[in-house]
């Protein structure tokens, strides 16, 4: 159980209108995630980690729409704040950064200025201090010679360079909360070890908490305190991570890591979990989202999921768990 | 950024080359015998031999061609056999009334559809999308003579808001004196408001006839190019990093969403160029079109391959001004140069 939540999700769901029906992309997704602390975010591709994390950011693409719940973070509801009050908060309070940072940097700006503009929005410096704070921010997550990378473009930046300047950008204004999505896929396995310590260490520097997402359990296991599955737009389990692995009580869950032998393997590359997640515009949708794939499914599955109060440490979204 | 513009130059010349032959070889290809032209219809067979002789028309086509070529080495792109005159002189001297037109034209159009395509691509289904579909629908369905005489019906007969459509003047006013040509400009220099505003009232209704006309490309590239930079994930960076949204929109989205748009002003301006001709007829306009089509009515070779030869110029021009703006713009164009 967390005791000072720095983000607390509750009952979130997500629809997006498409021209071919209406996709449930998120069902009544709750965590909470403390400060200064790291919360995984893990599940298959598809599972709804990404349309979490831009509900919470308030970036979510046209068609898609908040249907209800709550994403408190301190007094205010994220969720439901006037676009003065997210401006206040977003990139100052709640950061984020994103996989493929080659694509999600500006390509035809140097990256000095990017992070620049950054500073002039939300820290308090003038438009003559920002370039040398910037560079700054450069060395501090690593990057040699900061003051001749500052004018370089992101094409002229290897990957793992790129999301050095995109962790720079997002802890500029020194954020509370760092949601970092898949920070790695796409760079070379050195590389993405390096890049979750530079993360790790400047989360412990400003107490910053981090949602980490990721489709790697064994990685979650080493970087996280707490552990939330998704299955299909649901949290299915949500626990410490020790107790996690120890008595996984969902039988995804336990799949999951029956299924990760070793670390090196990511959920994608595993064939070993039988059926796949169902189409989320289906009007059918059972109440658990999983049943079908269930070896341990019973008559009773078809009511809806029980819902364990947050207070629970070890919550999990099963008629018949473990 | 210099190598990369001389290799374009060098590399326009070949084309321009092939401008010169294939200018040369259309006009003689022509209908029409511009010596018969020229003798006037009462005139005797031998009448119109002599004078084919001393236009040099009776040799054969490549000796015409060298001297053609020859001339056109010391900048004489020969005389006009309707007014006497040498083409050079006057295509100078209508060249800015065209330019001038072209670009003012260009300049409205792109004030109405960039902001348009804008805000259209930044709110889908909103009211000024609606507008902006009904407005490159309306834009390109419009022929571009059906419009300047709308205008001209509406603004000058109807409601007299407009001054007769007559050349780049009224009769009461004298012309500035030339520095540019453009007489916006010219006035100005000459310190001589009532001057620039005359001038203004006369550009105003053709400039807006060629505005209409090139309205509706620019404003469906402008709105498809931020439609597509908007989704992308730098966009989505900027969102999430807080930058204020006119930041994201502008000096993010925007900045990246122009060069395909700059790709349809260099096609749009060339197809103005075009359109001109046109324009120029409906509002009296001493351009170069106007002169163009009077010398292609009378098989005047001479002014018809200089005007070619002029568009061809200045297309060149365009593409290199194009080239550079993209270098500018995108840190990658400069790097593969
Ligand atoms: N813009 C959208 N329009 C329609 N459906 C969407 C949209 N964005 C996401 N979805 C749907 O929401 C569901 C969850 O997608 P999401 O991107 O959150 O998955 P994810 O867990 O992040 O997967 P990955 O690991 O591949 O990033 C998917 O079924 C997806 O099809
Ligand atoms: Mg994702």
């Amino acid at each position: 159980m967390i005791v000072a939540p720095a983000l607390q999700v509750e009952h979130l769901s997500v629809e997006f209108r498409t021209r071919s029906g209406i996709v449930k992309a998120l069902d009544n997704v709750s965590f909470a995630v403390g400060k200064g602390e790291t919360l995984a975010l893990v599940g298959e591709s598809g599972s709804g980690k990404s349309v979490t994390a831009y509900a919470i950011m308030g970036i979510l693409d046209p068609a898609g729409r908040v249907t209800g719940g709550k994403a408190m973070l301190g007094a205010l509801d994220l969720l439901h704040a006037t676009p003065d009050e997210i401006g206040k908060v977003r990139g100052r309070e709640i950061a984020m950064i994103f996989q493929n940072p080659r694509t999600a940097l500006n390509p035809i700006r140097p990256v000095g200025r990017q992070i620049a503009d950054v500073l002039l929005r939300h820290a308090d410096v003038t438009r003559r201090e920002a370039p040398a704070r910037a560079i700054e921010l450069l060395r501090a997550v690593g990057i040699t010679d900061p003051a001749r990378r500052a004018k370089a473009y992101p094409f002229e930046m290897s990957g793992g360079m790129c999301q050095r300047v995109m962790i720079a950008i997002a802890l500029a204004a020194k954020p509370s909360l760092l949601i970092a999505d898949e920070p790695t896929t796409g760079l070379d396995v050195t590389t993405q070890a390096v890049i979750m310590d530079l993360i790790g260490e400047l989360a412990a520097e400003i107490g910053m908490a981090t949602i980490f997402i990721t489709h790697d359990l064994a990685l979650a296991a080493q970087r996280a305190k707490h552990i939330a599955v998704m299955h299909a737009g649901h949290v299915v389990e949500l626990a410490e991570t020790q107790e996690m692995f120890a008595h996984p009580r969902h039988p995804y869950t336990a799949e999951l890591i029956a299924a990760t032998p070793d670390t090196a393997a990511s959920l994608d590359q595993l064939a070993s979990i039988p059926g796949s997640l169902p189409d989320l515009r289906r009007a059918d949708l059972p109440p658990c989202r999983y049943s079908e794939r269930c070896p341990r499914k019973l008559a009773s599955c078809d009511q809806p999921l029980p819902v364990m109060p947050p207070e629970n440490p070890h919550t999990v979204a099963c008629w018949n768990p473990l | 950024m210099g190598s990369m513009l001389l290799k374009r130059v060098l590399a326009a010349i070949p084309s321009l080359i092939g401008v010169v032959i294939v200018t040369f070889l259309l006009t003689r290809a022509l209908p029409g015998d511009p010596a018969a032209y020229f003798a006037g219809p009462a005139a005797t067979k031998e009448a119109i031999e002599q004078i084919r002789a001393t236009l040099g028309l009776d040799q054969p086509l490549i000796i015409q061609f060298f001297h053609y070529v020859v001339d056109l080495a010391h900048g004489d792109l020969g005389k006009s056999l309707t007014t006497g005159q040498p083409v050079a002189e006057e295509i100078r001297a209508r060249l800015p009334a065209s330019a001038e037109l072209t670009l003012l034209g260009l300049i409205v159009s792109m004030a109405i559809a960039i902001p348009l395509g804008i805000m259209a691509a930044t709110k889908p289904g909103s009211i000024i999308d609606h507008t902006c579909r009904i407005v490159t629908t309306a834009g390109v369905s419009l022929p571009v003579f059906f419009t300047g005489l709308i205008l001209v019906y509406v603004f000058y007969y109807l409601l007299g808001w407009a001054p007769a459509p007559l050349g780049r003047l009224d009769v009461f006013y004298s012309a500035p004196p030339t520095v540019t040509g453009f007489y916006l400009i010219d006035s100005l220099i000459a310190r001589d408001p009532e001057t620039f505003v005359a001038a203004l009232k006369q550009l105003i209704l053709p400039a807006l006839t060629l505005g209409i006309f090139s309205l509706a490309p620019i404003a469906r590239m402008t709105r498809a190019s931020m439609l597509s930079v908007l989704s992308s994930d730098f966009v989505r960076t900027a969102r999430a990093s807080g930058l204020a949204p006119y930041t994201v929109i502008v000096t993010y989205a925007f900045r990246n969403a122009m060069l395909p748009v700059i790709t349809t002003l260099g096609m749009v301006f060339s197809f103005l160029l075009g359109a001109n001709v046109l324009v120029e007829k409906v509002f009296a306009w001493p351009g170069i079109g106007s002169f163009a089509v009077e010398a292609l009515i009378a098989s005047d070779f001479a002014p018809v391959q200089g005007f070619v030869l002029t568009m061809a110029i200045l297309y060149v021009a365009l593409n290199l001004l194009i080239d550079v703006l993209y270098g500018l713009i995108d840190p990658r164009v400069r790097l593969e140069a």
